[in-house]
């Protein structure tokens, strides 16, 4: 199965709000720590090795737009 | 420290007699006395061949080498002879106990199922592996194991190498069909052939101390990370005969090597590892190491099998045991074509099956130590949650890695038959073979027995329907079932074959599949005979 890039929540943003308020009253280092536990939390249930590393190239290619945006 | 345990004298061979013009011709050469030289000979020597056996040195080296030896190799050492003496001698265990901080995460059993001649693992000093194979060495007339040989120079030649060799009386000369280069991870022979070695090395350092103590202490592989003794870094304890235990510490890539190998500064440590003060060191050393293999196996007329071919990290076990994979795989191969039943491009499969291997035995214990030792803030971020959550979830349980022990590889081979037929389970084609508990004539024994029995040669497999396919000429046959076939007595060979009435395989002379059949015919047979034989 291939990732799935269509919206997949009925109330989208109750998904963000869920995770922006899982980040509140946390410093820099202890969101770090909250975001690595979940993407290893999020992979595990996913389950897939095939659909993680498509998840991780569209992470990384993002970043990388975003980089290049910025020097331009 | 431990003294070496076993010195044996030079000896002064009529080869050395010889005048350079009129060297002797051999066979086969073995360059290195170590565990993968010794079993490549015996086994070699078992079907039938002579052999030289070099080794520079006159000793057995001491100190503190492999300790662990898999299934695997305990099944090649019962083929060659010394399985018994070896399991005798050392600690069995299969449970392993994994610590973060001072407490623990979880612990795993690596045997769970019954019914296996072997323990998935023994602890064994090298030096007693090798004394009992040099022992072994000595019953076989055809292996000539010459001490303080040190080979000097190598030419290779179209149909032979020659050796330059210096002994205490001086250099001679030998000629060889076939050099086998087992001479460790600072081979000579690769530098002569000029193979690159190229590969990763790690900046953490290590300390690895042998302590005897008569306390009590569970006979488990006990790992920590992070623990209250050594913190931030990692810890391993593994018991070895004599009392003797293996502690193994990360130290900071930039420890000062002199300091920290001072006994004064190290039994403090263990002190408060263990508990208590009552031990002894038998051995210190501090090491780092590298991963890494040659591009091929294969020079010419000279072919390199364990360390001397590839190195790992220490964590897994991955080392003597895939260096014992080496020589079972070569040593079949090589007899059949000094036998000239297959052609010499059969060793290329040496290098396909065993390099892979390598590659995977490499990329397993680079994972181990990347865990071991995360390489930035993330990557120690990232082992923080996953041993976080080790703690709670099973899936957490699963990423934590302190090292994954070796287990034999699974070969994608040329000299694989495909599988046709349908199958649920039992060995794939390049897979090893199981074990499984048998009886006969109401004596009980086990599967891996009854191949060694049948002379460890291509064998066919057959799971009883009656009417017993003609096994190829050459090719042994085990019957399991049917009137007069061995008698599966707990059920476990056909469940872990999938066998059905006249299920077949065609076990390879190193105990892996070449091919199976559920409806074996002698046309069928050939072909994947012939294919596991270089011969198409």
């Amino acid at each position: 199965m291939p990732l799935s890039t269509s919206s997949n929540f009925a109330k989208p943003d109750d998904a963000f709000r869920a995770i922006v308020e899982a980040h509140r009253g946390l410093n820099d280092e202890q969101s770090a720590d909250l975001d690595a536990a979940l993407v290893l939390i999020l992979a595990n249930h996913i389950g897939d090795i095939d659909v993680l590393r498509e998840a991780i190239a569209l992470a990384r290619h993002r970043m990388i737009d975003a980089s290049q945006q910025q020097q331009q | 420290m431990t003294q070496a345990k076993t010195q044996f004298g030079y000896r002064r061979h009529p080869d050395q007699d010889r005048p350079g013009t009129n060297a002797a011709e051999h066979p086969v050469v073995v360059v290195g006395a170590g565990p993968v030289g010794l079993s490549f000979a015996i086994d070699l020597a078992q079907r039938g061949h002579k052999i030289v056996l070099l080794d520079d040195a006159d000793r057995i080296g001491d100190g503190s080498r492999a300790i662990c030896f898999s299934k695997r190799s305990l099944e090649y050492w019962d083929r060659l002879g010394v399985g018994e003496r070896m399991v005798d001698k050392g600690v069995v265990w299969s449970v392993g106990k994994i610590f973060h901080g001072a407490s623990q995460l979880y612990q795993f059993n690596l045997l769970p199922e019954p019914g296996h001649k072997r323990p998935a693992f023994i602890n064994l000093q090298q030096f007693y592996a090798e004394a009992y194979l040099v022992d072994r060495v000595e019953e076989l007339p055809d292996i000539s194991l010459r001490w303080r040989n040190k080979v000097t120079a190598l030419e290779q030649r179209n149909d032979r190498v020659v050796l330059i060799i210096d002994t205490p009386d001086g250099p001679y000369g030998l000629h060889a069909a076939w050099v086998i280069a087992c001479d460790g991870a600072r081979s000579s022979l690769r530098q002569m052939v000029g193979a690159e070695f190229a590969g990763q090395m790690f900046e953490d350092q290590f300390l690895i101390a042998d302590v005897k103590m008569t306390a009590a202490f569970p006979t488990e592989r006990w790992f920590w990370f992070d623990p209250p003794f050594h913190a931030g870094r990692s810890a391993l304890l593994h018991r070895q005969p004599d009392d003797i235990w293996r502690i193994d510490l990360q130290l900071n890539p930039d420890a000062d090597p002199v300091a920290e190998k001072k006994p004064e500064n190290v039994r403090p440590r263990i002190a408060r590892m263990l508990g208590h003060d009552k031990f002894e060191f038998e051995w210190i050393s501090l090491y780092k190491f590298q991963c890494r293999r040659m591009d091929s196996f294969l020079h010419g007329r000279v072919i390199f099998a364990g360390d001397a071919a590839h190195q790992v990290s220490p964590f897994g076990a991955r080392g003597a045991n895939s260096g014992l994979e080496d020589a079972e795989n070569l040593a079949w191969k090589l007899d059949r074509i000094l036998r000239k039943t297959s052609p010499e491009r059969l060793l290329e499969s040496y290098h396909i099956e065993r390099s892979a291997a390598a590659d995977e035995n490499i990329r397993e214990s680079t994972r181990s130590t990347d865990f071991m030792a995360p390489a930035t803030r993330q990557e120690a971020r990232l082992r923080k949650a996953v041993l976080a959550l080790a703690k709670e979830t099973e899936f957490g349980k699963r990423m934590v890695n302190g090292g994954r022990l070796s287990v034999p590889s699974v070969y994608d081979t040329p000299l694989s038959t495909a599988d046709v037929d349908l199958w649920r389970g039992g060995p794939r084609p390049g897979a090893s073979m199981p074990d499984a508990p048998m009886a006969e004539h109401g004596a009980s024994m086990f599967l891996t027995e009854a191949f060694i029995k049948r002379g460890t040669q291509f064998t066919l497999l057959e799971f009883g329907s009656g009417a017993a396919t003609d096994a190829p000429s050459g090719v042994s046959a085990i019957r399991i079932g049917g009137e007069s076939g061995l008698i599966d007595s707990e059920g476990l060979a056909a469940a872990r074959y999938d066998a059905e009435p006249g299920t077949a395989y065609l076990l390879r002379p190193d105990g892996y599949v070449a091919a199976r059949f559920r409806h074996p015919t002698r046309g069928r047979l050939e072909t994947a005979l012939a294919r596991a034989s270089g011969l198409n």
